[in-house]
């Protein structure tokens, strides 16, 4: 059985006490971790016909920051220390996306990050790791 | 290129503008731009006598290429509904190609340069002078009219542009050169030559019903509920135009998206709340519901007072859905190209729910709620458009007027803002991309703006109809060249779809 982790990151502080929280235990049962970030995106958009004919330009530029800003400098920090890291980013819907990605990356646990927002919040607008918990087809380990 | 001879006159005029006396300028500007109009509309227009009704040969022509793609495909238009939604929702879209233009998110765009107020005017004028028969006709040219949008949206999306940075660019200007070519070399410069028509006539198109129409019947409704010829705005459609020609030309020439973005975030939810008013208005008269159909039908066979008999009011129901819808006219497969798919023929089927929620949902509704509340009166100045529907609207919800006016200036902007993205593709597939052709291009449009806000209904729906449905000449006749093309296509992803051998993804994966 080839399983791996997943931890979720979104660059805030939260997120990096997640990621190393994911490498250490990574590093002890030796298995790979996938770092993911999710770009917020919603297939269900109304955009002017200039955003659309741009799209794929805006869309390959969201991935190159995301890459170079967020996960690139995990993945090499993680990789210094031993662990056998594996970036990734998607478009989506945050949970969503993670849910569906541990499933295709055959994942046996997800770390994240708790968002640390008000209690209200959270009620307003949800909460990613929330919801991640309840949909969630693997065990989610929330690192405060 | 009369379009281009009336746009430097009427920047001449606008240049000296200020010499004129304050009160003139709105009708220095209809007599200036009149006889233009009139003559692009009468060319267009040019028509023959079926039984005894002057019939305009371009509305023949839509509903015949309509209702000939209905049989060619096989009545696409009902077979393939089922699949259309399956691919708006996404059941076949593949989570690793997220982030790019969605079927959804095309036929939104698409949808709203279409709904806007074609839907609410052009179904007043319809009724005004149609009857209530006129809805008949005008839910079956909707009907019909889908099955022209399956085929110019499959063939947008085929021969469209992929460029090396990644932004695409379609539309009937591509399919008819590229598509024609393909076919035989004979054809070659046949598509060439249709693909110019179709481009000068977009142009015209983008500002005309695009453009000229809306801000006409924006400024219209605005003087209505601010009181009538005694409103302060009444003589003032060049200061409506002037405002509304800064606000996209902020966008457009600016680049200020965010009005764009801001726009487009808030029409649907105008369309929803018109809807659901609409839906209000229809349940609270509902006793005159079943009449209401009663008059439907019995105007569509037998009516009683209309010019034209039967003929007439077939015309005038035809008219007001192409008008609404733009199917067979090539403008919405501008938009459906941006789709991200690898399989042209699926948004065909998307494209299907465009003259299907436009026509068959919102026009109709539209026309119920003028009939039920009784409204129609066919002694009623049919240039009245927007009024007509402000009013039927009025006598359920009193209110209803104001928010109606928001809903109509919004719907007319972002009309404007795709129409304007419609007329510089053409343009430029004309002369070429550069900054001054797309600065000259867009100083036209918003002179066009402020000329629509100043000129009579008449000749603005007359001219805006013209260019319009001009653009549907060369359109169609390329389109039935290319036929057998979308044939291949559609045959060969229908065997596929019913082998069930199309992936789904996520829940639809489940589900199967």
């Amino acid at each position: 059985m080839t399983q791996a982790l997943l931890v979720g990151t979104d660059c805030s502080e939260c997120s990096h006490r997640a990621v190393d929280h994911a490498a250490r235990w990574a590093k002890v049962v030796k298995l790979r971790l996938y770092v993911v970030h999710v770009i917020h995106w919603s297939p269900y958009t109304f955009n002017t016909p200039q955003e659309n004919e741009e799209r794929h330009i805006h869309k390959e530029e969201e991935l190159q920051r995301a890459h170079s800003q967020i996960i690139d400098p995990i993945i090499e920090d993680l990789r210094s220390k031993g662990v056998d890291a594996v970036g990734v980013v998607r478009h989506g819907h945050p949970a969503e996306t993670l849910r569906a990605l541990a499933n295709e990356l055959d994942v046996s646990n997800i770390i994240i990050g708790r968002e640390g927002q008000s209690l209200m919040k959270a009620k307003l607008f949800g909460s990613v790791t929330i919801t991640l918990v309840q949909i969630s087809d693997q065990p989610v380990t929330v690192v405060p | 290129m009369s379009i281009i001879k009336s746009g430097l006159a009427l920047l001449g005029l606008f240049l000296s503008m200020p010499v004129f006396a304050q009160e003139g300028i709105d009708s220095q500007i209809n007599e200036a731009i009149k006889p233009y109009a009139d003559a692009v509309a009468g060319f267009i227009f040019s028509s023959f006598p079926i039984a005894g009704v002057a019939t305009p040969f371009i509305l023949i022509w839509l509903i015949t290429g309509a209702i000939i793609f209905t049989f060619y495909f096989r009545f696409i238009n009902f077979r393939g509904f089922k699949h259309g939604f399956e691919l708006v929702r996404g059941d076949y879209s593949d989570p690793t190609a997220a982030g790019e233009v969605t079927h959804f998110q095309a036929l939104a765009t698409a949808l709203s340069g279409t709904v806007g107020l074609g839907n609410i005017a052009g179904v007043a004028v319809a009724v005004s002078l149609g009857g209530p028969g006129a809805t008949f006709w005008m839910i079956l040219a909707g009907l019909l009219g889908m099955s022209s949008k399956f085929v110019e949206c499959t063939l947008g999306v085929k021969y469209r542009n992929e460029y090396t940075d990644g932004t695409v660019s379609g539309g009937p200007m591509y399919y008819l050169s590229k598509g024609l070519a393909e076919r035989s070399d004979k054809l070659k410069s046949l598509g060439k030559v249709l693909a110019v028509l179709f481009a000068i006539f977009c142009i015209g198109g983008s500002f005309g019903g695009g453009n000229m129409f809306q801000a006409n019947q924006s400024f219209k409704q605005v003087v209505a509920v601010t009181g009538g010829d005694i409103s302060w705005f009444a003589d003032k459609g060049w200061l409506f135009g002037l405002v509304m020609a800064a606000a996209v030309g902020m966008v457009i020439i600016g680049g200020i998206q965010g009005i764009a973005r801001v726009t487009s975030k808030i029409v649907p939810f105008m369309a929803v709340v018109y809807v659901t008013a609409g839906l209000v208005v229809i349940f609270s008269n509902i006793e005159a519901v079943p009449a209401a159909f009663a008059a439907i039908f019995h105007g569509a066979f037998s009516p009683e007072g209309i010019g034209g008999g039967v003929v007439g009011v077939l015309i005038q129901g035809i008219k007001r859905a192409a008008f609404s819808n733009e199917a067979g006219v090539g403008s919405a497969a501008i938009a459906h190209s941006a789709v991200r798919t690898n399989r042209p023929v699926t948004e065909g089927f998307v494209a299907l729910y465009e003259p299907f929620i436009d026509t068959v949902i919102v026009c109709t509704i539209t026309a119920l709620v003028i009939i039920v509340t009784g409204t129609w009166d066919p002694s009623v100045d049919p240039s009245q458009g927007v009024a007509l529907t402000s009013a039927a609207f009025e006598s359920s919800i009193s209110w209803f007027p104001w928010v109606l006016t928001l809903a109509v200036v919004l719907f007319a902007f972002s009309t404007m803002i795709s129409w304007s993205y419609y007329g510089l593709k053409a343009w430029t597939y004309m002369f070429g991309d550069s900054i001054i052709t797309d600065v000259v291009y867009k100083l036209l449009f918003l002179f066009f703006v402020v000329a629509g806000a100043s000129m009579e209904l008449g000749s603005v729906i007359d001219f805006s109809d013209a260019m319009i449905f001009a653009m549907a000449f060369p359109n169609m006749l390329g389109i039935y060249f290319l036929l057998p093309v979308v044939k291949k296509e559609l045959n060969e992803y229908w065997a596929e779809y019913k082998a069930g051998k199309l992936q789904k993804f996520g829940k639809a994966a489940n589900r199967a």
